[in-house]
C-alpha cells in the first residue's frame, strides 16, 4: 500500500512526523478518511479522535480542534493541542469535566462563557473516552 | 589624606554591591533565557507550518473573496506592540516603542494600541493614545491561551470595522547577542501570500466551503503569529537584560579597579608622608 507522509503540529511541540498508510480524522462535517495521493484539500477538525494506519496497525490520538491540509507530499495537521492516549492525564481530564459540567449548571452566564464550557467539556470528554480506549 | 582614603574606600563598598545586584539579575537572566530559548525552539516549527501552509492556501485561492482578504481604505489602524513588563533591559522597550510610534505618530487620532506588557501601556496612555486593550504580566511566559484572546480581539475590532489595518510590532530574536525591532502586517491577510511565487495552480478542495475554511484559517493564523510574536518577544527581553546586566557588572568591575588603584596610591602617599615626617623629626632631634 501506498504511505504518505503526515506531520502533525502543536504550539509546544512537533508531536508525529513520520510515513503512514492512512489515517481518520474527525472533520466538522464528519469523519474522513485519507489514504495515499487524496486530492488537496483543507478543512477545520473537530475536537476528536485521530486514527493513523501504520504498518497495518492503528494507533489513536486525542485532538482538540484544528485543521488539516492535504497537499501533494504530504498532510499536515495542526492543532492546538494533541496527546497520545498514555500520556492524559485523565484525573485531571475528569476534574475538567466536572468543572465544566458545573459552569454550565449555572445557566445564568453569558453566551461566551456557555461556549467556552462547552468546548472545555468536550475536550474533556474526548480526552476521556480516549483514554479509555487504551487501557 | 586619610579623609580621602576612607571616600574611596566608601566608594568601593557602594560600587560593590551595586555590582553584586547586576550579577544576580545577569545569572537570573542567563536561566530564564535558557529556558525561553528552548520554548522558542519548540514553537517555530509551529509557527513556520502554520504560516508556510496558510501562504499555500490563499496563493491558490485567488479567485475567493473574503472581508479578511479584502483591502479595504485605511481610516484606523491598530498596533498590537509587545514590551516587557519590566525595565532594566536595555533598550528593549524603547526600541519597540519607537517603531510603533514611527508608524502612529503622525496620526495619532488613525491609531489604535494594543499593549501588551506595562512599559508599553504605561507609554502609550502617558501619550494619550487610544488604548483598545492591554495585556500585562504575560510577557515573561505567554501563553497560547493569550494570544488567542489577543487575537479574537483584534479580529473583532477588524471585523466591526473599527479599525481597517492590524501590525504586530514585536522584537524578533536573531540570536542572543541580536534583536531587532520588526512589524508584521495582520490583517488584511492580503499580504501574507505576497512572497510566494504564483505559480501553484493546484486545486485545493475546501470543506464546507473555501469562504468557511477561511473564516476558520485566517484568525488561527493572527493568533499562531502572535503567539510566535510573544515567544520571540521573551526571548528577546530576556537576552536585551542579561545583555544589560552584564555589561553593568563589566562597567562596575572596571570601576572598582579604577578605585582601587586610587586607593593604593593614596594609601601609599600616606605612608611616604609618614616617613617622610619621621625622618624629618628624626633628623632635627640630631
Amino acid at each position: 500500500m501506498a504511505n504518505f507522509k503526515l506531520e502533525i503540529v502543536t504550539p509546544d511541540r512537533k508531536f508525529f512526523e513520520e510515513e503512514v498508510e492512512m489515517i481518520v480524522v474527525r472533520g466538522q462535517e464528519g469523519d474522513l478518511g485519507i489514504l495515499a495521493n487524496h486530492t488537496p484539500l483543507v478543512t477545520p477538525l473537530d475536537i476528536g479522535r485521530i486514527k493513523i494506519k501504520q504498518n497495518g496497525e492503528f494507533k489513536q490520538a486525542a485532538i482538540a480542534g484544528g485543521y488539516i491540509e492535504v497537499g501533494k507530499e504530504k498532510t499536515t495537521i495542526i492543532s492546538d493541542s494533541a496527546e497520545w492516549p498514555e500520556e492524559i492525564d485523565l484525573a485531571r481530564a475528569k476534574e475538567a469535566k466536572r468543572r465544566a459540567e458545573e459552569r454550565l449548571d449555572h445557566a445564568s452566564k453569558s453566551e461566551v462563557d456557555l461556549m467556552r464550557a462547552e468546548v472545555a467539556l468536550r475536550k474533556a470528554l474526548n480526552r476521556i473516552n480516549v483514554a479509555d480506549k487504551h487501557f | 589624606m586619610p579623609q580621602a582614603m576612607r571616600d574611596i574606600k566608601r566608594r568601593i563598598r557602594s560600587v560593590t554591591s551595586t555590582k553584586q545586584i547586576t550579577k544576580a539579575m545577569e545569572l537570573v537572566s542567563s536561566a530564564k533565557l535558557r529556558k525561553a530559548r528552548g520554548k522558542l525552539e519548540k514553537t517555530r516549527p509551529y509557527f513556520n507550518t502554520i504560516v508556510r501552509s496558510i501562504q499555500e492556501i490563499l496563493a491558490s485561492s485567488a479567485g475567493i473573496k473574503h472581508p479578511f482578504l479584502e483591502n479595504r481604505e485605511v481610516k484606523k489602524s491598530a498596533y498590537i506592540v509587545v514590551t516587557a513588563d519590566r525595565g532594566l533591559a536595555g533598550g528593549y522597550n524603547g526600541n519597540v516603542i519607537k517603531l510603533a510610534e514611527e508608524y502612529a505618530k503622525d496620526k495619532k487620532e488613525e491609531s489604535v494600541i494594543v499593549a501588551i506588557g506595562q512599559k508599553g501601556k504605561d507609554h502609550f496612555t502617558r501619550r494619550g493614545y487610544e488604548v483598545a486593550g492591554e495585556f500585562l504580566h504575560i510577557s515573561e511566559n505567554p501563553q497560547y491561551y493569550d494570544a488567542a484572546s489577543i487575537g479574537n480581539l483584534v479580529v473583532e475590532l477588524y471585523k466591526e470595522k473599527q479599525v481597517d489595518e492590524v501590525f504586530l510590532v514585536y522584537t524578533h530574536f536573531k540570536s542572543a547577542i541580536s534583536f531587532e525591532a520588526t512589524t508584521l502586517k495582520l490583517l488584511p491577510a492580503e499580504s501574507i501570500k505576497d512572497d510566494v511565487e504564483q505559480k501553484r495552480t493546484a486545486l485545493i478542495e475546501y470543506e464546507p466551503s473555501p469562504e468557511e475554511v477561511l473564516s476558520y484559517l485566517i484568525p488561527k493564523y493572527v493568533q499562531s503569529a502572535i503567539y510566535g510574536a510573544l515567544i520571540e518577544a521573551s526571548a528577546s527581553e530576556q537576552g536585551a537584560r542579561r545583555n544589560a546586566m552584564k555589561s553593568a557588572t563589566d562597567n562596575a568591575e572596571e570601576m572598582i579597579d579604577d578605585l582601587q588603584l586610587s586607593y593604593n596610591r593614596a594609601r601609599q602617599a600616606t605612608i611616604t608622608q609618614e616617613i617622610a615626617e619621621i625622618v624629618g623629626g628624626a633628623e632635627a632631634l640630631k
